[in-house]
């Protein structure tokens, strides 16, 4: 296992199998009275959130705590970010406090990557503009297999605003690994440029219809909801939210025809849901959402990655991930990066 | 656990050629008989026991005392395990390595009597890490300690209840406990050390 968690590619099949099954036990830290196991005392774990976030960065806090670690928040506003400091120099102040791990959370796509490089501290990426959100995926992993066992031939499929998504770059990375053939759905507006180079691998599938997907032979054993992110929607990616909504909505008529054709799928949506645009309050509240699962599945693997990034012996750990920002799928290192720096590319 | 070692339990590994056998099937099937019966006189009966075992090679240790003493007593004896990863105190010496879920019975452990189950005490750290696990799942009126194999060496003031075999040994020796559950075989070997 390596140092930091920046991609989801930095995890090989045999490390998310020890996160989901450590995450398991974890996961009945829960139900017990006494929530608490001492495993990190002395470790100190800063989450520095540069963007908005309720349930990644509590999660967060909630994994370091009931780990014994000492978690203290910060967020941009507040800072010293506000008067002007550079994130170099916020990060090596920090480090500076011999701290043992960085959970950050920025709107720059790389900036863990980034920020990697010039600390001493384990970097644990808590989503990095639309490039990755790793513990998101591990948790989806998490709740799938909760639900469906094993992984392996399973069907996903993930709808929703593509380009500007970080939950779906490290779910397609991490379902395949794990042996689920994904097909993610999205407008043309918001398909990212170049997806082209992932149809090729396999298990892997792209698509502009979701109904077509949904009717198709196939059987489809979850469906994950992205959120359309209405602070990036500068672009108009499509003309009006109520046509969003009729092309790619999860509405009722289609969990409804897609509970007919496949009774145990699993409804996911990363949060926040923005109801009635990408996802029907019914289809959000329906018997087959686990969205709530998700939830309670982010402090257990949270605290799986900590546990599994600051337990051991530090001279044990692997060398500094160098590449792992754009190292993802063999075909995506090109994808990643050009994803990255363009906003509303997608247009062209 | 075999040795203070964390190196995970590998069912197919081989024991040196210069191992020596120490317990038989028979020894360990006769062993674990006793304590059995020990528990049960200690406890004066099997009112409110719970067996433990800790991972791995405790866990089918705590169900095969149990059903010796199902056998003796016509009752059924809660069994369950004890995961002690998150408790150990040697983490930052070694590779992490995945934790597991630990399965406590219904019954649970409060005001009950709880026999921890091991294959080899050593160093007494395990039981140590395991009675803090225990502390988190709750108050049990009784904490006993029941192990196959006790080798000396202790480093902490922890001594078992109930021993199967007292096993004087130098420390560059290796104690190899290997059971029919996860091994294919009953037998206890030793190596290593100056030959004898």
């Amino acid at each position: 296992m390596t140092r930091h968690l920046i991609s989801s590619a930095d995890l090989s099949r045999q490390d998310i199998e020890d996160i989901l099954a450590t995450a398991a036990s974890m996961h009945d830290l829960q139900r017990r009275e006494v929530k608490k196991v001492p495993t990190l005392r002395g470790r100190t774990v800063i989450n520095f959130f540069f963007e908005d976030s309720t349930r990644t960065r509590s999660s967060f806090e909630i994994a370091g705590k009931w780990m014994s670690a000492d978690t203290i928040n910060l967020s941009a506003k507040g800072s010293s970010t506000s008067k002007g400091e550079s994130l170099r120099d916020t990060a090596m102040t920090i480090d500076a406090m011999a701290v043992d791990a960085l959970v950050i959370r920025h709107n720059a796509s790389g900036a863990c990557h980034q920020v990697a490089q010039w600390v001493r501290a384990s970097v644990i990426n808590a989503g990095d503009g639309t490039h990755e959100h790793p513990t998101q995926a591990l948790l989806d992993a998490y709740t799938l297999r909760t639900r469906l066992d094993d992984l392996e031939g399973k069907h996903v499929v993930i709808v929703g605003d593509l380009t500007h998504s970080r939950v779906f770059r490290s779910n397609v990375i991490t379902l395949k690994k794990l042996g689920a053939r994904v097909t993610v759905v999205a407008p043309p507006t918001l398909m990212p440029s170049g997806i082209g180079t992932w149809s090729e691998t396999d298990g892997f599938a792209t698509s502009w219809d979701l109904d077509a997907v949904l009717t198709a032979d196939e059987p489809v054993d979850a469906i994950m909801m992205l959120r359309v992110q209405k602070e990036r929607m500068s672009g108009g990616y499509f003309p009006t939210a109520r046509e969003y909504t009729v092309g790619y909505g999860l509405t009722r008529e289609r969990l409804e025809a897609l509970v007919r054709r496949n009774p145990g799928v699993l409804v996911l949506h990363p949060g926040p849901m923005n109801r009635g645009l990408e996802i029907a309050a019914d289809a959000a509240d329906a018997p087959q959402s686990v969205v709530l699962d998700q939830v309670s599945a982010g402090v257990a693997v949270r605290m799986a990655v900590l546990y599994h990034l600051l337990a051991g012996d530090d001279a044990a750990s692997g060398p500094l991930t160098g590449s792992a920002a754009t190292g993802a799928l063999p075909a995506s290192g090109a994808l990643a990066s050009a994803l990255t720096t363009m906003e509303g590319g997608a247009l062209r | 656990m075999t040795c203070p070692d964390l190196s995970a339990p590998n069912p197919t590994s081989s024991t040196p050629a210069d191992a020596r056998d120490v317990m038989s099937a028979d020894d360990i099937a006769r062993a674990l008989r006793r304590i059995g019966h020990e528990i049960l006189e200690r406890n004066k009966g099997a009112e409110g026991l719970v067996l433990l075992g800790i991972p791995s090679r405790g866990v089918p240790l705590a169900r095969r005392l149990a059903a010796a003493i199902s056998e003796v007593e016509g009752t059924q004896i809660p069994v369950g395990e004890l995961d002690i990863t998150l408790h150990r105190d040697d983490l930052r010496r070694h590779p992490v390595r995945a934790a597991h879920r630990s399965r406590i019975p219904e019954t649970g452990i409060d005001d009950r009597v709880v026999v921890l189950v091991d294959d080899v005490l050593y160093s007494g750290r395990t039981i140590r890490a395991a009675l803090d696990a225990l502390s988190e799942l709750g108050r049990p009126r009784a904490v006993r300690l029941a192990v196959l194999v006790d080798r000396g060496h202790r480093e902490l003031p922890i001594r078992a209840d109930h021993v199967g075999k007292n096993l004087p040994t130098s420390r560059d020796e290796r104690i190899h406990v290997r059971l029919a559950e996860l091994d294919g075989l009953d037998v206890v070997r030793i190596s290593g050390g100056e030959a004898r």
